[in-house]
């Protein structure tokens, strides 16, 4: 298969061609894309009223539906009780039989990753915003608001705008502390929050392949802030070692063509990068570490957890650093695993003891502080040093609330100080 | 949809995002009319109060960046906002308002020429938007049939009804 125009294609336009049953499509046509996987959050409970509007009594295909509830688990208020109940009603009528409920819950999209449920060539959507993150398995996976999710369920389908694609070419290796979260926002400090506005993003050269899944997770996850439609990675050994014990469904595994057209080409070298930190309030907002911490942003809470940063790596990187150390005083540390299959490996591994002896909260598995809205809430003039995605103003409570976004272990560092840390001087 | 829509006009910065629309806390919310008491409470605190059913906002560049929440549109929808127009709009935003009916148009430039209070005028079709008050304005593509036909139909939940009708056979389907 081929681009139109005499050009190869790119990753997105072959997954796009494959799921609209077409040769070839180009940037700016819309085409009707079959959907391989869909997924509802606490969101999709918005889902059911227009579902029964359009009319809809059965889902286009039960067996490619996931339910995942991360938000508020188990329920903090009423409300999300109501949005919780709603969406296992609607389950139970639609024969929706992949509900990952409480005590199997987890971050939606660590739950997809997790069980296998997006593979290579696929198209999925989902109900939040990050479901850029299952890119990483060489898909084209983008968040749709619910009432686009009610015609999916209906239909099996949606329009979609074919994105021109964006290039992102990383060479050069990590060094000590430094991490796929560190290229990430580096990678923003330059595309920057609109750059990539209704793009797709492809990460790609020597760097992201000797990359592991989660930690192109973390990068195809953040692909989200740059405003891109969709940020994937093509499908190697690594994506088919990951996915060959979990793929729910045959993969097709699409790879771009070496005479792909690309909009635009950002080369990356991270060699002799440092780590990286997006400060208030903006994602892209991105400095080297060392210079932030010379100024001494002395911080109320730090929070190592979101669909960006809580995989059993990250809690591991978090823990090597806190081993033996203790949380600052008037710090308040909270760590959430992404997932139950997570939580369960850190009380495996002793983690959960070794940051409770270090006084840090450790929580059930949820989004947790990331999004403001259930715990770890920030009062106006606090400050938090974060492993999540978001620091736009409001984002984790008060509007005035400064969040400094950084990798796992730049958390536990600056956990431990008291003030955001470059986690080198632990080494 | 009308082929031109006039109203007064709200503005706003750039990287307006779905937070500063409708806040974290307020995601439990299901109902519309309550959402809308909350709408802009960070970006625009003045807005739920005094906005009237027509009026237009008129944003920067990225507006509705960051979440998928579809309470932002909604809140919007339920105060009777009658066009979204931005320099640029993040696409879930961008995705969400137009099922819902709303008419969201990117025109480039339109966030300079234009302050609160001021009287607006949006040419669908010939893709334009005036201001009336100082005489400038800007053009824009307009939108591509595809979504035109969606605001036409008043959304896609009205689309969608209509194509699983015609699938069952009651109504022929729409061209």
């Amino acid at each position: 298969m081929s681009g139109a125009n005499g050009h190869g294609a790119t990753l997105a336009e072959k997954i796009l061609a494959r799921s609209a049953g077409l040769e070839h499509v180009v940037p700016g046509e819309i085409v009707e894309g079959n959907v391989d996987l869909a997924m509802m959050h606490e969101q999709g409970a918005q889902t059911v009223a227009p579902f029964h509007q359009m009319g809809a009594t059965e889902v286009w295909d039960p067996d490619r539906v996931v339910i995942a509830i991360d938000h508020w688990v188990p329920a903090s208020t009423e409300g999300a009780a109501v949005l919780h109940r709603m969406l296992r009603k609607f389950a139970a009528e639609t024969r929706l039989e992949h509900f990952y409920d409480v005590g199997q819950h987890g971050i939606c999209h660590q739950i997809l990753a997790e069980n296998g449920w997006v593979v290579p060539g696929d198209l999925a959507v989902g109900t939040d915003s990050h479901t850029n993150m299952l890119g990483a398995m060489g898909a084209v996976a983008a968040g749709i608001g619910p009432t686009e999710m009610a015609a999916v369920l209906a239909l099996g389908r949606l329009w979609l705008k074919v994105p021109p694609t964006v290039r992102i070419e990383v060479r050069g290796r990590f060094g000590p502390g430094v991490t796929a979260k560190d290229l990430v926002l580096r990678i923003l400090g330059e595309v920057k929050t609109t750059g990539a506005q209704y793009k797709s993003v492809e990460y790609g050269g020597p760097t992201i392949d000797r990359l592991s899944m989660p930690e192109r997770f973390t990068i195809c996850n953040m692909t989200t802030e740059m405003g891109a439609k969709t940020g994937m990675v093509a499908p190697d050994q690594t994506t088919y070692d990951y996915l060959a014990p979990i793929a729910k469904h045959a993969m097709h595994p699409l790879r771009p063509d070496p005479d792909a057209a690309y909009e635009r080409r950002v080369e990356i070298d991270v060699d002799g990068m440092p780590p990286m930190v997006a400060c208030p309030y903006s994602p892209d907002n991105v400095r080297p570490l060392p210079e932030v911490a010379r100024e001494h942003v002395v911080i109320d809470q730090a929070f190592l957890g979101s669909c960006t940063n809580a995989r059993i790596e990250d809690l591991r990187e978090g823990a090597a650093l806190m081993k033996g150390q203790k949380v600052a005083k008037g710090v308040r540390f909270i760590v959430s695993p992404a997932s139950t299959k997570i939580y369960d490996q850190c009380l495996k591994e002793g983690l959960v003891q070794l940051f409770t002896d270090a006084g840090a909260v450790f929580t059930n598995s949820s989004c947790s502080a990331c999004f403001g809205g259930n715990m770890g809430i920030l009062a106006p003039d606090e400050t938090c040093a974060s492993s999540s995605n978001r620091n736009f103003p409001g984002r984790m409570g008060a509007k005035e609330a400064k969040i400094y976004l950084m990798s796992p272990a730049a958390v536990v560092a600056s956990a431990i100080r008291g003030e955001v840390s470059d986690p080198r001087e632990f080494a | 949809m009308q082929d031109v829509i006039e109203g007064r006009v709200w503005t706003l910065g750039a990287d307006v995002d779905t937070d500063q629309i409708i806040s974290g806390k307020y995601l439990t919310i299901i109902d519309p009319n309550e959402l809308k008491k909350h709408v802009f409470e960070i970006a625009l605190p003045e807005f739920a109060a005094q906005a009237r059913a027509g009026d237009i906002l008129v944003a920067d560049e990225n507006f509705g960046c960051g979440s998928s929440r579809e309470h932002a549109p909604q809140a919007m929808r339920a105060i009777g906002v009658g066009a979204v127009v931005a320099d640029s709009f993040a696409r879930i935003f961008f995705r969400n308002a137009i099922n819902l009916g709303i008419p969201t148009i990117e025109a480039r430039g339109v966030r300079a020429i234009f302050a609160t209070g001021d009287p607006a005028r949006i040419e669908m079709r010939a893709g334009r938007v005036t201001n009336v008050r100082t005489g400038a304005s800007v053009e824009f593509p307009p939108l591509p049939p595809h979504l035109l036909d969606l605001l036409e139909a008043g959304g896609l939940v009205e689309k969608v009804r209509r194509e699983l009708e015609a699938r069952a056979g009651k109504v022929p389907a729409a061209p």
